[in-house]
């Protein structure tokens, strides 16, 4: 990733703007980390093996679950009181990092967790685990609702509007509040997911 | 508010068609019909309701592209460069679960509902993530 520093000091000038170092979207460093990740996934698939299996589904649930709630009931309410200068900042550095982490850790989570569900027969209508299954699914398709509708956009225009030579203000406030507020409620979700997913596994 | 919105040009945001809204609407449709696809594995799901949310799906997000070819002065080129790039990442994420449901045999006309259900999720994200983007971008700025 790139140096990106969105000063207050800087960005709080009007004419003319100084020239800022560009925010890069997507931190391109990061990118054969995930097409390791996504090659693994696709090992797992390919060879059914249980425990490349448990494997991604465990690391990429885990993960998912784990920086959902973080970010959404800790992160997302300490950037919501800080000043927009330093909120801009924190999301220069923060969020073309989660523009590669979150779509990796989903996809790890959600391929290789259909591919055990089917293997230990979890899907089947008769296992005592397929309604928790589903009503997995429904909560995940929430989410991924929330996530794509909403916050993932959110968050890629706020990097482009801070790429501006005159970044605005107002919109990177309301475009970051949504943010901050979706990230809240799957946050919030992924307890649920939580709750159904220790469910199966004790049964 | 803060200074850096009293500093920064802070110009009225223009009005725009629901696009965004259509789009993921037409997600929220296949995410459904991908939890009744799901739902059923491995045995056969009824066609008939994934098959009408997939067509409503599509319905909504050639409208939101319609309306998007619609808007007079839109900064194209951002939008391109945004869809191209997330074009990509949701052709990689989409070819994952497609590869999930090939591998567990999934074959005939279910195969094709949820290849054109990825489909459409793989278009529509990037419809969302690109437009979003782009309305706030000054016409001509790449």
């Amino acid at each position: 990733m790139t140096d990106t520093v969105v000063s207050p000091a800087r960005i709080g000038h009007v004419s003319p703007p100084p020239e800022r170092p560009k925010i890069q979207i997507v931190p391109v460093r990061g990118l054969p980390i995930v097409a390791l990740a996504m090659a693994f996934v696709v090992y797992a698939i390919a060879s059914n093996n249980k425990w490349a299996l448990m494997f991604c589904h465990v690391v990429g649930g885990g993960l998912w679950t784990g920086i959902d709630l973080f970010v959404g009931l800790i992160v997302g309410p300490i950037m919501g009181r800080l000043s927009i200068p330093a909120r801009a900042e924190f999301s220069a550095r923060f969020m073309p990092k989660m523009v590669i982490i979150m779509p990796t850790v989903v996809t790890m989570n959600l391929a290789a967790g259909f591919q055990m569900a089917r293997k230990l027969g979890n899907l089947t209508a008769s296992s005592p685990n397929h309604a928790w299954l589903i009503a997995s699914f429904c909560v995940v398709g929430v989410m991924v609702m929330i996530a794509l509708g909403v916050l993932e956009p959110a968050n890629v225009a706020v990097l482009h509007e801070m790429n501006k030579k005159v970044p605005n203000g107002e919109r990177i406030h309301r475009l970051m509040n949504r943010f901050i507020y979706t990230a809240g409620l799957i946050g919030v979700m992924q307890i649920a997911t939580l709750v159904i997913m220790t469910r199966v596994a004790s049964r | 508010m803060s200074d850096l919105t009293a500093a920064t040009g802070n110009e009225a945001d223009r009005h725009f068609p629901p696009i965004a809204w259509l789009s993921s609407l037409a997600l929220g449709l296949v995410v459904i019909g991908g939890i009744v696809m799901a739902s059923y594995a491995p045995r056969l799901a009824p066609l008939k309701a994934a098959t009408a949310l997939l067509v409503a799906a599509i319905v909504l997000l050639l409208g939101a592209v319609g309306l998007l070819f619609r808007i007079p002065e839109f900064a194209w080129a951002r939008f391109l460069k945004v869809f191209k790039w997330s074009l990509l990442a949701y052709i990689i994420e989409a070819g994952m679960i497609e590869f999930v449901f090939v591998k567990d045999q999934m074959r005939g006309s279910s195969l094709l509902i949820v290849t054109l259900m990825l489909v459409v999720f793989a278009t529509s994200v990037p419809v969302t993530i690109a437009f979003t983007t782009a309305r706030y971008a000054e016409v001509g700025d790449e």
